[in-house]
């Protein structure tokens, strides 16, 4: 035993909460089956840690206390429970449970496993990434419900819904199998992804819960990588993230106001970080399997060189642009696709490629109007662009946004 | 675990049934997928199901019997019957539904059953 005294209590059971606090859930609810039951046993070992610690000092290895008197408080409601209401299933998990608990000191790490569950085809496609924050990540609702900007009620009743329903409907706490994966992982990639999303619309920082969702959702992408080693669109999605996350400071200027990448000063873009996206993406390449991911991650690497030779190479991001329009033709990816041709063969050429872009996807999507309005003023028409100027400001959550945007539709139109 | 497979069939399909020319592929891909669930071991139950027009609907309300002619809602596709199975997991479950005739032509709904 080492340290006595509450404050070192609760720094150890903060980084046990921190470092261990997914891998011991995954495991949990694996052998469970029941997510829910297993966060509520982990939260009740970490309030018995918090009484003990200090009283009988910090143990050795502090995990294994938790994953110990977890599994107590399981094998106690498993047995009310099983009484209760004769599920044969929280009998057999007790049994495998006592005669598990002598090598409690090492226990596999399944958050994989949990990952998967998260994302399941037959979750609510909205919850999933709220489900993998909390799970695997021990986000509060709260947090987790900013982020999603709902009531913290509402999105900690869909978060005990949606464990219900892992539970009740008997969904499998497996990896799927290799015929199985590819399909299987796409739908995780995207989750992660969605909670990258969340933390970088937070431009400004400007709430509380989204600021540092970006830095899980990195932390999510490593883990999946490391865990699935092999996976070409697992390290796309990681080297997406991670050229994004190179630039976060850099959109902003010393006042706070918007930069576009085009003008970011690459001094102010986080190397290293660069460096790990430019490998995963090598990495990706290997295995010679293109993927949504790994043509995003190849077009922010493109816009990357700038800060390399002061070049940007838009004829190659457009044909990038191309190759992914014909994986995934979202409204994004066909916008990025004309703001490249504009670049790399004028305003018309983006212009052109807006225009085919189908009607209702286009309405409530900020970014189109914003390229529309800088192609049109480029272009000279003033009434049009006046227009769609105030479309793009209107639609921008971002209020540095909103200054630059109306900044720009008050400039006299240049001529492109 | 339990779970029903409930299968439900567009009019259509429900008319292959009776339609001489369509009966023989209709028939012939449900005994297949019965014969598999039977050879699998998983089969518990499971019955097909005469169609939403011989249906009759009942409503217990404040201790009256309300009867009505027909199935509980009109939609596009109707229940047309069901199989119950024992498989370890949800993902077993629709691996089997996916083989289902209707899962390519209507759809199936997987549910576990409750344990009573």
């Amino acid at each position: 035993m080492t340290g006595t005294g509450t404050d070192d209590a609760h720094r150890a059971a903060e980084l046990a909460a921190r470092s261990s606090y997914g891998r011991l859930v995954a495991y949990l609810a694996r052998r469970w089956r029941d997510v829910a039951a297993a966060e509520d046993a982990l939260g009740d070992a970490f309030v018995a840690a918090l009484a003990a610690w200090p009283r009988d000092g910090v143990p050795d290895r502090p995990e294994a206390w938790l994953l110990a008197a977890a599994r107590r408080r399981l094998l106690d409601a498993g047995r009310h429970a099983a009484v209760r209401a004769r599920t044969a299933p929280d009998l057999r998990a007790a049994v495998d449970e006592a005669q598990d608990a002598s090598t409690a000191a090492v226990f596999p790490d399944e958050r994989l496993t949990l990952l998967f569950v998260c994302a399941h085809p037959s979750i609510d496609e909205t919850m999933r990434t709220p489900l993998m924050l909390q799970a695997v990540l021990g986000l509060d609702a709260a947090r987790i419900a900013s982020a999603f900007v709902v009531p913290a009620a509402t999105m900690g009743q869909r978060l005990v819904r949606v464990k219900t329903k892992i539970h009740d409907a008997g969904i499998r706490f497996e990896v799927p199998d290799a015929r199985e994966l590819p399909a299987r992982l796409g739908p995780v990639l995207d989750a992660i992804y969605a909670a990258y999303g969340r933390g970088w619309e937070d431009v400004a920082g400007a709430e509380e819960g989204r600021a540092d969702l970006a830095q899980e959702a990195i932390w999510l992408g490593r883990l999946v990588t490391r865990l699935l080693p092999d996976e070409p669109e697992a390290l796309g999605l990681l080297a997406l993230m991670l050229h994004c996350e190179a630039r976060r400071e850099a959109r902003r200027d010393a006042s706070g106001e918007y930069v576009p990448l085009g003008s970011q000063d690459v001094a102010r873009w986080v190397w290293p970080m660069i460096d790990e996206a430019e490998r995963a993406l090598h990495a990706a390449g290997r295995a010679g399997i293109a993927g949504r991911f790994q043509f995003e991650a190849a077009i922010q690497s493109a816009h990357a060189q700038r800060g390399r030779d002061g070049r940007t190479d838009w004829e190659a991001i457009a044909l990038l642009y191309e190759g992914l329009v014909r994986l995934a033709p979202t409204v994004g990816a066909r916008v990025g696709q004309a703001a490249a041709l504009a670049e790399a063969r004028g305003a018309e050429a983006g212009l052109a490629a807006l225009d085919a872009i189908p009607g209702a996807a286009i309405a409530r999507y900020q970014p189109y109007w914003a390229l529309r309005a800088h192609l049109l003023g480029a272009l000279g028409r003033a009434g049009d662009t006046a227009e769609a100027y105030a479309r793009a400001i209107d639609l921008a959550e971002d209020p540095a946004a909103r200054r630059f945007l109306a900044a720009k539709g008050a400039a006299p139109p240049r001529r492109g | 675990m339990k779970y029903t497979i409930l299968v439900y069939e567009s009019p259509t399909e429900l008319g292959a049934r009776t339609d001489g020319r369509r009966q023989p592929a209709y028939w012939g891909a449900y005994r297949a997928y019965t014969q598999a669930l039977k050879e699998a071991g998983i089969m518990v139950g499971g019955s097909g199901l005469q169609p939403p027009s011989v249906g009759t609907t009942l409503r217990q309300r404040d201790g009256k019997r309300q009867v009505q002619d027909g199935p509980y809602a009109e939609t596009k596709e109707q229940l047309g019957g069901y199989y119950e199975i024992d498989v370890p997991d949800l993902d077993t479950a629709l691996d089997w539904a996916a083989r289902c005739p209707a899962a390519s032509t209507g759809a199936v709904e997987v549910r576990p059953n409750l344990v009573m």
